[in-house]
């Protein structure tokens, strides 16, 4: 890797990475990517997130669908771990909780092959920083 | 749709976003920007943007970060360190190294832009050892921006050169405090050193050296990328931009959360927590750890600062924050907390030393139900006494969870010292199982679970528990198919 | 210099900036109580860690109480330092700490000295409201020191005394709150770690937790056996302060109501260790002209510069700390051990008596020459050659014990022939003397001729470490000193990387040397102590008419009749030892 010498280089890394990442969303349907991200911070993987994603990447892989399984911080659900963040090419990303490896089972079943919610999806309650404007 | 959302995410704005061991992903974020844009400025003019965004520190003193940075680089020297302190001790408390697994680049960066404030060319991590992951995400994320030249020498390729290595902490709480972590970070017994002088003037090896906290650093980027306007406009008159807390206890949605500063704690218990388990009464939140005091009812409104806390007499502390209902003994609670300080005292300052070890055992004596008013008056005189003559922070705190239930929860001592009773039924030496003999059919069920043949009674006749041969082990209570035993 | 200007409990006060509240409220007349605080100043010794807080004052404008020990004046500042605030913080922390310490003053080998016992009577503590769970530790009883750390109250002292004076590190802070304490890592016995028994903790130490083995008893049972002829010799820097012991100035000599003490407390013959001081002068001083004119002659492997070695816990210092260099010092036996040796030969012979029935008691300002006197290779058969060696504070107590109204007592001389000693032999209790004496007999010896002066102010004072050059005729001989073993280890670090310029070097541990011994009388942290008993000892030096040490007639006699020639095979036999390596034994 070269080093990163300017800004410009810097904004060279976040729009290869971002277009790359659009790719994988933006895609039509079939060629598009899932993208799940598991919470694996120390509170996660305390209440079995690792299990989680050792099945996730089995699972996805044994039906053949395109996903990429990603490991990420804690996203501050600990009421409900281990969660993880569904992103079914176009739409929104949905947060899940108490995803144990019934429950993961379950949401590729009727959420990603069946574009259907599964109980507990924790609502997105918090602005982030590009949301957030002077008044 | 932005107002119902009582949410910000500012420090955490990463955190469950990136893959932490992806430093693309930080990047992609607007990552290094920050850092980028800082070395087009002079020094003066990064503090200057520092100071007007209004930072306090999140490490619980809440000292204004721009001041401090502006203080360590003022003093000349060949060499200065900057610290992050990630000691992180406070029971419960889970911040720092949820911002440290999810968003490590985060905490580099701003300590980068605090080397080139502060003149400083090297940079420690003080992370307590028990913290593996974070100290794995922490290497790796060294690593990567170092192959990516955004940590060493010409950094931006610029004439800035900064590097950062980490220290590990044994995880005594006292080395949380700036001196003890120095002296810690120096192989010295990990004890507190009277201020004056402070760490900016002589800190790591006589060095002067900067110390913040992780979610200090990790509002840094964000303020150089959005400008001290937009933070400022997050947040009290006194208190600027977000703070991150860890909400658990008896609320329903435990977690991490990061409010705009000025949120009450009506809003944060109530529509972030969901409100109270199992519809119970909410009687107490108690912040700052052990540190802070327990808040009440009359405080639910009262917007979340610094400075409010203060005057509340609990503290902001690092952000632990722990739900009570009808059902916690405010005792018990400034028991548990006083624990954990004769644990953690150091032992160097005689007050905190021996001191908080006998408010701990005043307190327990009042637990056993041997307290006397007496008692109160003692507890009172000595907490506050440790309060003004401890040597640092930690003895100058640690009586706050006493002070303030007894503030708050006045009735509630007196209750265990005069009636000897604990009213929210928590104190086993006060309470006693009775058998209501118009209830008990006599189906000596509870006599054969108790396991120290405390209850005697023919068949079909009510049955009476032995008071003094009673352990209180509450099985009777449970197994009672007709509800004839009550606590008293 | 800047000044400040504040007032303190209302009265304006104008110091040099950077002076503590505490040293600025003195100079209007207004003592704080303090408990772990100690400096001595010219000493190098500063023990301030805020840690007891008893000193606490009011400041205008700040939140908490400061320690005025601690804290610097400002400009402006307003200190109040007896309000009910400070009062009765003062008074709370002091019950705190009476709450975790054994209520044993009727028995406790410290009181009436004990700084803790002064503060509780000075505050007019009269109930201890806070009571609880008291600390309690494993004791620990060296041949020199007890540890009884259940009355330790975490001052630091020690620790100040050990690690940042003496560089020794035996002591140290261990484990956390309620149960921290000051000691040897894993709480070993002193014994066994590389502590040299300087005694320097003792001296410090304001409670009875660090004192010395009381060894009065087995004095006065060898007093009583019938069998037994008990001789005593005392060390030069006893008579400079045994007498603070009975309330007397620091620095008044009592070399002669000593004496009479000694007797009427039952020893057969009252000697002087002055005397082994003049004798250890010549065999140290005859080894320095040795080596001196090997080296001179063209001999590079003549070790050089050559260090004393009278002082025991300096002996046990580079034994622990510096084995690599223990064939530096001089062989000479201390002045204690050479009299013991010619005590239990030439004298017993004298009085035709086995040597088992001689026993040899010694007066020292001194703890490490309680263990000195322990160690193996100073023993025949088992039997040492000094039998009991106790302090100046022990013989106090014996005095005491004799029920003698010692300020009263008339004066009376040392017998002969171990009781003749000069000038020279008095000043070893010094830092400085050892030297200066083996300058003055070195010097004749080497140039043959007398010398015109025999003060050498050059090599005196109390600086740390100090160095002068003095001309043997035509010789420049260059001298080091260090007293306090921090000084001696840098002057050791420069022998070492062969930077040292010396030809010899005085080494005492302790900071004054011997006047400031652990087992004299506390100083309780006022120099000035130690600087009239230095006074007195030069005194002492001036008054006698012999101030040489090869004068001394007697000490000609007992090479005549006895010895033989400095250096010779005798010599050897009786007065010289050997060094062992000791590094290895602090392993664990
Ligand atoms: C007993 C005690 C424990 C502390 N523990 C921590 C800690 O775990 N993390 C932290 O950042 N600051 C802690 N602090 C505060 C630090 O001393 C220091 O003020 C802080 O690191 C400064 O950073 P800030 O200005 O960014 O808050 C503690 C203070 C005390 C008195
Ligand atoms: S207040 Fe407590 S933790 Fe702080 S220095 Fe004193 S004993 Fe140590
Ligand atoms: S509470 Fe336990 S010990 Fe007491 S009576 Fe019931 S079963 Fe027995
Ligand atoms: S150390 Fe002092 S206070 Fe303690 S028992 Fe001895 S004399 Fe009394
Ligand atoms: S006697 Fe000297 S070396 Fe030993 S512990 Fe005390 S101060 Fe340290
Ligand atoms: S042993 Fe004595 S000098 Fe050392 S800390 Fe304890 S009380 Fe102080
Ligand atoms: S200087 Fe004197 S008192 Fe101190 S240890 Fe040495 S011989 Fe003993
Ligand atoms: S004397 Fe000042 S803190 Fe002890």
């Amino acid at each position: 890797m070269a080093k990163v010498k300017s800004l410009d280089d810097l904004k060279k890394i976040k729009e290869e990475f971002l277009s790359k990442e659009e790719l994988q969303k933006n895609g039509d349907k079939s060629l598009g990517i899932v993208q799940i991200k598991v919470a694996m911070a120390t509170c996660g993987i305390a209440s079995g997130a690792k299990k989680t994603m050792d099945y996730l990447i089995n699972e996805l892989d044994n039906r053949a669908i395109d996903a990429v399984v990603t490991q990420t911080g804690c996203m501050g659900y600990c009421y409900a771990e281990p969660t993880i963040e569904v992103t079914l090419p176009g739409k929104e990303p949905v947060v899940f909780g108490y995803v144990d490896e019934k429950r993961a089972g379950d949401i590729i079943e009727k959420y990603i092959q069946g574009g259907e919610l599964v109980g507990d999806v924790i609502p997105v309650n918090y602005e982030t920083i590009e949301e957030h404007n002077i008044e | 749709m932005a107002k119902d959302k009582k949410q910000i995410r500012i420090a955490l704005r990463n955190c469950g976003f990136i893959n932490p061991e992806n430093i693309d992903e930080y990047i992609a974020r607007d990552g290094y920007q920050a850092l980028g844009k800082a070395l087009e400025m002079t020094p003066e003019e990064v503090i200057d943007e520092i100071k007007k965004s209004g930072l306090r520190g999140r490490g619980g003193g809440g000292f204004p970060t721009g001041l401090k940075w502006e203080l360590t680089r003022k003093v000349e020297a060949e060499q200065k360190y900057v610290v992050c302190n990630a000691d992180e001790g406070d029971p419960g408390a889970f911040m720092d190294r949820s911002i440290l697994e999810g968003d490590p680049h985060t905490v580099l960066e701003a300590m980068a832009i605090n080397g080139y404030c502060t003149g400083a060319s090297k940079g420690l991590i003080y992370i307590r050892a028990e913290y593996p992951l974070a100290i794995e995400r922490l290497k790796i994320a060294i690593g990567q921006a170092r192959e990516y030249g955004l940590l060493g020498d010409k950094i931006f390729g610029k004439d800035f050169s900064f590097d950062i290595e980490l220290r590990y902490g044994a995880g005594a709480f006292v080395c949380g405090e700036e001196t003890a972590l120095i002296h810690s970070m120096e192989g010295l017994r990990g004890e507190p050193t009277v201020k004056p002088p402070f760490p900016s003037e002589s800190g790591y090896k006589g060095a002067p050296t900067n110390v913040n906290n992780v979610e200090t650093y990790a509002n840094i980027p964000v303020i150089l990328l959005k400008g001290s306007g937009w933070f400022a406009s997050i947040g009290t008159e006194k208190s600027k931009g977000t703070k991150v807390f860890a909400l658990a206890g008896k609320v329903n949605n435990v977690g991490l959360i990061e409010v705009p500063m000025g949120t009450t704690l009506r809003e944060v218990i109530f529509d972030i927590g969901g409100g109270i388990k199992s519809g119970k009464k909410f009687k107490a939140v108690q912040t700052g750890g052990p540190s802070g005091g327990c808040l009440t009812e009359k405080h639910l409104d009262i917007p979340i600062d610094y400075d409010n806390l203060i005057a509340s007499g609990s503290m902001m502390g690092s952000g632990g924050m722990i739900v009570m209902d009808e059902d916690d003994c405010m005792v018990s609670v400034a028991k548990f907390y006083l624990d954990f300080t004769v644990e953690e005292s150091c032992g160097k300052c005689a007050p905190c030393r021996l001191g908080n070890k006998r408010l701990y055992e005043i307190l327990d004596t009042i637990t056993q139900g041997k307290g006397t008013e007496d008692d109160l008056f003692k507890l009172r005189n000595l907490g506050n006494v440790i309060k003004d003559t401890s040597l640092c922070g930690l003895g100058q705190t640690s009586p706050n969870p006493v002070l303030s239930t007894m503030e708050n929860f006045y009735d509630e001592y007196l209750a265990h010292v005069k009636d000897h009773k604990c009213p929210a039924g928590q104190c086993k030496a006060l309470m006693s199982y009775i058998i209501n003999p118009d209830a008990c059919v006599g189906c000596t069920l509870c006599a054969r679970v108790c396991p120290v043949d405390a209850i005697s009674g023919e068949k079909k006749m009510p049955h009476v528990i032995d008071q003094s041969i009673c352990i209180k082990c509450g099985a009777c209570f449970e197994k009672c198919k007709f509800g004839a035993i009550f606590i008293e | 210099m800047d000044i400040v200007k504040l007032t303190i409990d209302n009265t304006p006060v104008v110091v040099e900036k950077g002076t503590t509240v505490l040293e600025a409220a003195k100079t209007v007349g207004v003592e704080i109580p303090t408990l772990c605080y100690m400096k001595l100043d010219d000493m190098e010794f500063e023990n301030k860690p805020g840690g007891c807080r008893v000193c606490v004052v009011e400041i205008e404008g700040r939140r908490n109480l400061a320690p005025s020990c601690k804290t610097e004046c400002e400009e402006g500042m307003v200190v109040n330092t007896h309000s009910v605030r400070v009062v009765n913080a003062r008074r709370t922390v002091t019950e705190l700490i009476l709450s975790d310490h054994p209520f044993e003053c009727l028995v406790c080998s410290k009181s009436g000295k004990c700084d803790l016992q002064t503060l509780a009577q000075d505050l007019g503590i009269r109930e201890i409201h806070y009571q609880g769970e008291k600390s309690t530790y494993k004791s620990d009883k060296s041949p020199a020191i007890i540890r009884e750390m259940d009355k330790c109250i975490m001052c630091r002292r020690c620790e100040t005394a050990c690690n940042d004076v003496q560089t020794v590190g035996t002591l140290s802070a261990i484990y956390r709150g309620f149960k921290s304490v000051v000691a040897p890592a894993f709480e070993m016995d002193l014994d066994h770690t590389n502590c040299t028994f300087c005694g320097q903790c003792v001296a410090v130490c304001p409670t009875g937790a660090l004192i010395e083995r009381d060894h009065t008893w087995k004095v006065m049972e060898a007093i009583i056996n019938p069998e037994k002829t008990v001789i005593v010799q005392t060390a030069p820097a006893v008579r400079a302060a045994l007498g603070e012991e009975f309330g007397m100035e620091p620095g008044t000599l009592v070399t002669g109501k000593m004496v009479t003490a000694l007797r009427k407390i039952g020893f057969d013959y009252v000697f002087d260790t002055d005397f082994a001081a003049d004798l250890t002068i010549l065999e140290e001083g005859t080894e320095l002209l040795g080596r001196l004119s090997r080296f001179l002659s063209g001999n590079k492997d003549v070790k050089l510069p050559i260090l004393t070695s009278c002082c025991p816990a300096w002996v046990n210092f580079f034994e622990h700390h510096f084995p690599e260099m223990k064939d530096i010092p001089s062989t000479a036996k201390s002045p204690q051990q050479m009299f013991g040796a010619i005590a239990k030969t030439y004298f017993a012979d004298k009085l035709q008596i086995k040597r088992e029935n001689l026993v040899v008691v010694s007066v020292m300002p001194c703890l490490a020459k309680k263990y000195e006197a322990s160690r193996d290779e100073f023993k025949v058969n088992g039997d040492p050659d000094v039998n009991i060696s106790i302090t100046t504070r022990e013989l106090a107590q014996m005095i005491k014990n004799a029920n003698l109204k010692f300020t009263e007592l008339p004066d009376d001389d040392f017998d002969r022939p171990l009781g003749e000693s000069t000038g020279a032999g008095v000043i070893f209790g010094t830092t400085g003397g050892v030297i200066e004496a083996a300058v003055r007999t070195a010097y004749e010896l080497h140039t043959g001729k007398e010398l015109d002066r025999l003060d050498f102010e050059e090599l005196r004072g109390l600086e740390g470490i100090r160095s002068a050059t003095i001309d043997f005729d035509g010789l420049p001989i260059n001298i080091g000193i260090a007293h306090g073993l921090g000084n001696a280890r840098k002057l050791l670090e420069d022998i070492k990387a062969g930077k040292s310029q010396f030809h010899a070097i005085e080494i005492m541990a302790c900071p004054g040397g011997c006047i400031g011994g652990g087992g004299q009388p506390y100083h309780h942290g006022d120099v000035n102590v130690l600087k009239k008993r230095q006074k007195a000892i030069y005194e002492e030096d001036a008054g006698k008419t012999i101030r040489k040490s090869h004068e001394n007639p007697y000490i000609k006699k007992l090479y005549e009749e006895f010895l033989g020639e400095p250096c010779g095979a005798k010599s050897h036999e009786l007065l010289h030892t050997k060094y062992f390596d000791k590094k290895k034994k602090i392993e664990i």
